[in-house]
């Protein structure tokens, strides 16, 4: 029980911190990122290469990671989901374009990167062992510490500073926040390139766990949905909570049904199905949106 | 304007992603060889190795004037298509390989691609060698298929017997990806160890292909503290990081697998825990590989900024056609002529030292030759490296 407890919390929180971004992507901009994955993949490769192949302090990696991926947000939002929102009226258009720009960002990494998975050192070494009944590396105790902080640090940005009370004004009602002053185009860029920040963050933090391939964008961003899903798109607490009740589920369908294959995630997506026939807007979405 | 010409650019590189041709600008006839596998995605490691190798081939041939076959001298040309693992995709490969008129096709790399292929490839005269391991795609009536590696149904044994013997391995486990192979090469592992009289003490465990935290999986099958851990049909993106979970989990016992791998990404993903992990290689190894398989590395090297060790397996394929072309010009058009030739066709391995040999085995496993004999060398994986532990063949 105290491994499945420990597994749950540590699963959680890096699955939040995935959730986030996406989430506050969707809440500024009505856009569903298909590229979110791609985007925690890319923060993995450069905390690679910073870290792993050049030797630099990991602080300095994860730093670039963040640094990197704000500014692809930032272009990104800029270059091409702004000129998108503005001439097409179809929701669609921006859907198809994440797509694109998946597809575009999974060559680029293979271009840039290669096809090999990719690990780093461990950041700290040992095990920490109660009596065989809790194991858990203390990478990934620290690994899920600065997750937690990370979120707590994001909360507080959103809660306290004028940067945040912008995107959140910015998320509640587009039009009522820009009459009352706030310059929309600014903030949703800002918005972009922190959720994108984010996605860097978590793959800087995770590549020390769990190493870094160009297939794990895709599924990550399946993942990030199913998250959102649960806890209400566009809503940051329900990301926070969809992360950690997926990290839940996860792992006590894996140590209780191990015997039975591979079923923990069929019940899992059989359960999310019928979540969202009662509560089509997840835990903490309002249904008007 | 600005953004359609970004729209384009983006077309434009997923285009050339998904269609990939190695360009020939010689005036030498060109002999067209296909490759149809995954090169995108989590397996993507499989195929590009397939893929870069045979490229890697091709262009050495080529700046050396080229394979002379029946006294014409041609440049290969490899036509590449990505699969993406769906058999759908797989099929659209092959029908693209038969419209180009190729004859000879490398892959795919799993075995539901490897089975949809069939019609397609039988129908348009086009023999295929896929590295999947399915026993109908090389027993009659088929005929088309060759076998390019060695399948895990040949290796599981001959590991499985060395460290029961060697090691007094008693019991043992499985885990395996929750798809085809992997599940299909565990179900093989599991009758193989059941047959030499191994306790087979966890079987039943599976995770997700998208895994990339095996903690949770692994500690169930640890609680029953087999000797010997297997990782049936392991990708080389998950080896490194079951591995390090196991370890951290307290396990003490060997781990093994009968797929190949890579020592940079294990020494990347798992450094020193990787140490003592088993699996099954090329002629790779310092003691093994001759002067023509340390160029070809040292090629490959330059052409794509580093080298993988499955293509220490992976380069055979395209060698085997050549060659085999070159016995018989006949089957440059003419599968039939080819097949014929593959009963009788030996020629030297120059991609081993000592006097090894090219040909085609599989008579006890199919009934008839329809795969490269590949070494099979068992590798162990030491301080950054593969060391060989056994060298068998198979027939």
């Amino acid at each position: 029980m105290e491994q499945i407890i420990a597994n749950g919390v540590y699963l959680g929180s890096q699955y939040a911190m995935i959730a986030l971004g996406l989430t506050l992507i969707f809440a500024l901009m009505n856009v569903l990122n298909f590229a979110h994955g791609q985007m925690y993949v890319i923060g993995g490769f450069v905390t690679y290469t910073i870290y792993g192949q050049w030797g630099l302090p990991f602080i300095v990696a994860l730093a670039m990671s963040c640094v990197t991926l704000a500014i692809l947000g930032a272009l990104i939002e800029k270059l091409l989901f702004a000129p998108v929102i503005k001439g097409s009226a179809r929701e669609e258009s921006t859907m198809l374009l994440a797509a694109g720009i998946a597809f575009l960002l999974d060559a680029l990494i293979l271009l840039i990167f290669g096809e090999k998975q990719r690990g780093v050192p461990k950041i700290v070494n040992g095990v920490f062992n109660y009596d065989f009944r809790l194991i858990m590396p203390y990478d990934r105790i620290l690994v899920c510490a600065l997750a937690v902080l990370s979120v707590v640090s994001f909360i507080a940005l959103m809660q306290y500073t004028k940067t945040g009370r912008a995107l959140r004004a910015l998320a509640q009602d587009r039009v009522a926040a820009q009459l009352m002053g706030v310059n929309v185009d600014r903030y949703s860029m800002i918005g972009f390139a922190l959720g994108a920040l984010l996605a860097g963050l978590v793959g800087g933090l995770l590549v020390t766990i769990t190493g870094v391939n160009l297939g794990m964008g895709g599924p990550t961003s399946i993942k990030a949905f199913m998250m959102v899903m649960i806890g209400g798109a566009g809503v940051i607490s329900g990301a926070i909570w969809g992360g950690i009740i997926l990290g839940f589920m996860e792992a006590i369908g894996l140590a209780v049904l191990s015997q039975y294959g591979d079923i923990t995630y069929l019940l899992i997506f059989v359960s999310l199905m019928i979540f969202l026939a009662i509560r089509p807007q997840g835990l903490m979405g309002k249904p008007w949106g | 304007m600005y953004r359609r010409t970004i729209l384009k650019s983006t077309i434009a590189a997923v285009a050339l992603s998904a269609f990939h041709t190695t360009p020939i600008f010689a005036e030498n006839p060109t002999l067209k060889i296909g490759f149809v596998g995954v090169t995108s995605g989590p397996a993507a490691a499989w195929g590009i190795s397939n893929q870069r190798s045979m490229e890697t081939r091709a262009a050495w041939i080529n700046e050396t004037g080229g394979v002379t076959i029946g006294g014409t001298t041609y440049d290969v040309e490899i036509v590449s298509f990505d699969d993406q693992k769906d058999p759908k995709r797989a099929i659209a490969g092959m029908e693209k390989m038969a419209q180009e008129g190729i004859h000879y096709v490398v892959g795919p790399n799993v075995d539901d691609g490897a089975a949809a292929v069939r019609p397609v490839a039988e129908a348009n005269g086009i023999m295929y060698f896929p590295y999947a391991f399915p026993k109908e795609l090389y027993t009659a009536p088929a005929s088309n298929a060759v076998l390019g590696m060695v399948a895990n149904y040949q290796s599981g044994p001959a590991i499985y017997k060395y460290l029961m013997e060697s090691k007094g391995v008693k019991t043992v486990a499985f885990v395996a990806a929750n798809e085809s192979d992997p599940l299909s090469q565990r179900d093989g592992g599991i009758a193989a160890a059941e047959a030499l009289g191994l306790d087979v003490v966890s079987a039943n465990v599976t995770y997700q292909v998208d895994t990339t935290d095996f903690t949770p999986v692994l500690t169930p099958v640890m609680r029953t503290r087999p000797d010997l851990l297997v990782l049936s049909g392991v990708s080389p993106a998950n080896a490194p990081q079951l591995i390090r979970s196991a370890r951290e989990l307290g396990f003490q016992g060997l781990i093994s697998t009968e797929t190949a791998q890579d020592a940079g990404v294990l020494a990347e993903g798992a450094g020193d825990l990787a140490n003592g992990f088993i699996s099954v290689g090329g002629a790779s190894t310092a003691e093994l590989a001759s002067p023509m398989m340390n160029e070809f590395v040292q090629r490959y090297t330059d052409m794509f900024g580093e080298y993988n060790d499955e293509s220490n397996t992976k380069v055979y394929a395209l060698e085997y056609i050549l060659e085999t072309l070159k016995a018989d010009p006949a089957g440059i058009m003419d599968v039939e002529a080819f097949k014929a030739t593959m009963d009788t066709f030996e020629a030297p391995n120059p991609y081993m030292k000592g006097d090894a040999k090219l040909r085609y085995v599989g008579s006890s496993s199919f009934g008839q030759k329809r795969q490269l004999a590949v070494p099979l060398v068992v590798n162990v994986y030491q301080d950054g490296a593969f060391e060989t532990l056994f060298v068998a063949e198979v027939d």
